[in-house]
């Protein structure tokens, strides 16, 4: 039988890739892009598992919110990347330093 | 109630929504052309706003089943959000027209509206739903207006970074509101401040612990306080000047009004675990941010670093709670808006003969005799800022300080006002820099008369003329807060 933990526990594991993959990665900003969703998906995972267990329809209604939300927030991350690409010609998270910090 | 009273408590969102909207058409058939229009109809429609807010948006009470809010905490914010957002598209034009040599384009206003509306349904929320949805539409706007001058490498920068940082931010409130959600059975603040009461006497539920302390993580983000800044100074530094006034004023008091809804609406049982939280974010805001901006050499880092420190402020006035507290809080953001957008707007003044945007704060040096006026008022908000009486920045300290002592946080309050005087170095150097030092070569061009009238209004409001409008904003404050409880 899989309970509510079972599902907190994946999405805990997804959340927390989620977030690695934005501090360790490197190389490639669409990496952080895939990892933002990853985010993102853990926490619906979360909502609709709450959802189920607790009877309650609010989480999945959120979730559907959170999906919608995540495309608009993929559509301009895509193309704030596009324009900097534009500028710079790279990608790499490494030269993401024209100012300090 | 009925559904027509209900769209009446909304209507200043509505009338900015269905505005913005119309105006988005307007800009995409009239083109570059149609700048002019659609930013003076953005600032009527701010104004027409704020006229609806006198009507049943500010006293309707509870909207939509519970997940809107019109009350007076909310108005405040309001007012200073309209106020803050019409300056920043009043100002964009010119600086557009002399650094990237083409006119500003029409998407530039509404966007800011868009915003706008966001902030609106964050300060408004009553609901979590309603706080992410009005969040997201605040963010999403604000990462496309960093990046507004796309030929800039620095400004496409800034706003990759904001959108990475903010997207993060976003996630971490999201798992946090997740959790809540969970452990308390519901998103509406009612019944997430029973589930927390229920955990006042034993211990709150670990379950309720780890979503309080993600959601104050994303918040804390969203504010830029300590240790969730670093993207303040970058993408102040790399977005364009009118953008970055805006981004230290409005979205920065929406946050902060949004946290202290959060944190007395929903969690205001739980305020000895969240205290400890805002306790500590208000320290290291204030140290850090003072200490690190006496290295600065370039002055919009300077003031990225100044509203980091700021907000250390403010949230001292969250720490000590209650009624006073949360008024202290409004009226201490009331007046930082004023000193920022102020500071702002003499940045936009310093260029070179080319109309480049000059940003270096030796270029401010002898100031005060090729530029006496501007070199006055600058020097007005720095030492309002540093908060040296008789200056309105004084008062505000003074207004979360004696709420903190008031609440019996006396080492607290102490250890706030020791470190203010590490942040009066770094303001009180850039006045001897234009007061002191030999001139630098003079910034060209003249001040035109719109920069110019906002900044004498602003220099006179912050001066002690102000105290004219000081006793009606601590009262409006007070009425404001009294909402929330």
């Amino acid at each position: 039988m899989i309970s509510l933990t079972h599902y907190l526990v994946v999405s805990a594991i997804l959340f927390t890739m989620g977030v690695l993959g934005i501090f360790m990665n490197r190389k490639n900003l669409i990496v952080i892009l895939m990892a933002i969703e990853l985010i993102l998906l853990a926490v619906n995972l979360n909502l609709v598992a709450f959802s189920s267990f607790l009877g309650d329809l609010v989480g999945q209604v959120f979730a559907m919110f959170v999906l919608t939300v995540a495309a608009g927030e993929a559509a301009i991350g895509l193309a704030i990347l596009v324009i900097y690409f534009r500028g710079r010609g790279t990608i790499s998270v490494d030269d993401v330093n024209r100012m300090k910090g | 109630m009925s559904y027509s009273m209900q769209l009446l408590m909304t209507l200043p969102e509505l009338v900015l929504a269905a505005g913005s909207i119309v105006l988005m058409l307007v800009a995409a058939f009239g083109g570059q052309a149609s700048t002019k229009l659609v930013s003076w109809a953005s600032v009527a429609l701010l104004a027409g706003a704020g006229i609806a807010l006198a009507g049943p948006a500010s006293t309707g009470g509870v909207a939509f089943g519970g997940l809107f809010r019109a009350d007076a905490f909310a108005t405040f914010a309001k007012v200073v959000i309209y106020v803050a957002a019409a300056v920043s598209i009043l100002i964009a034009p010119n600086f557009f027209q002399r650094t990237s040599g083409e006119d500003l384009r029409p998407e530039y206003p509404v966007l800011i509206l868009l915003s706008t509306v966001g902030m609106g349904m964050m300060v408004s929320a009553g609901d979590l739903l309603t706080l992410y949805v009005g969040l997201e539409l605040q963010s999403l706007s604000a990462y496309i207006l960093a990046s507004f001058m796309r030929r800039d490498t620095r400004s496409a920068e800034a706003g990759l970074k904001y959108f990475v940082l903010g997207a993060l931010a976003s996630g971490i409130l999201l798992y946090g509101i997740s959790l809540v959600y969970g452990f308390a059975g519901t998103t509406l603040f009612g019944g997430i401040a029973e589930a927390y009461s229920a955990g006042t006497s034993g211990g709150q539920h670990t379950g309720l612990l780890f979503g309080l302390v993600f959601v104050f993580a994303g918040l804390a983000f969203k504010m830029s306080a300590v240790p969730f800044h670093m993207w303040t100074p970058d993408v102040y530094e790399g977005a364009p000047t009118p953008v970055t006034a805006y981004f230290a004023s409005a979205p920065k008091v929406a946050a902060v009004a949004m946290a202290v809804r959060v944190a007395v609406d929903a969690m205001g049982p739980a305020i000895f675990e969240w205290r400890q939280i805002v306790i500590f974010a208000s320290l290291a805001s204030i140290i850090f941010g003072a200490v690190a901006a006496i290295g600065q050499t370039n002055i919009k880092r300077l003031l990225a670093y100044s509203s980091i420190n700021n907000v250390g402020f403010a949230l001292i006035g969250l720490a000590a709670g209650g009624e006073e507290g949360v008024a202290s809080v409004l009226l201490y953001m009331a007046i930082y808006v004023i000193m920022t957008i102020g500071g702002f707007l003499v940045v936009l003044q310093m260029r070179g003969e080319d109309g480049e945007p000059i940003e270096t704060i030796a270029s401010l040096s002898g100031m005060s005799r090729t530029r006496p006026g501007l070199a006055a008022a600058l020097a007005i908000f720095m030492f309002s800022l540093a908060g040296i009486p008789p200056l309105l920045g004084f008062f505000a300290k003074l207004g979360v300080f004696i709420a903190a002592v008031h609440s019996g946080l006396i080492v607290f309050a102490t250890v706030g006002a020791a470190a203010s005087t590490i942040g009066a170095y770094y303001y009180l150097k850039i006045v001897k820099t234009m007061y002191f030092d030999d001139p630098a070569p003079a910034f060209a061009g003249k001040t035109n008369f719109v920069e110019g009238g906002l900044i004498a209004i602003s220099a006179v409001v912050i001066s002690p003329v102000g105290w004219l409008v000081l006793g009606a904003m601590g009262t409006w404050s007070l009425v404001a807060a009294k909402a929330l409880f």
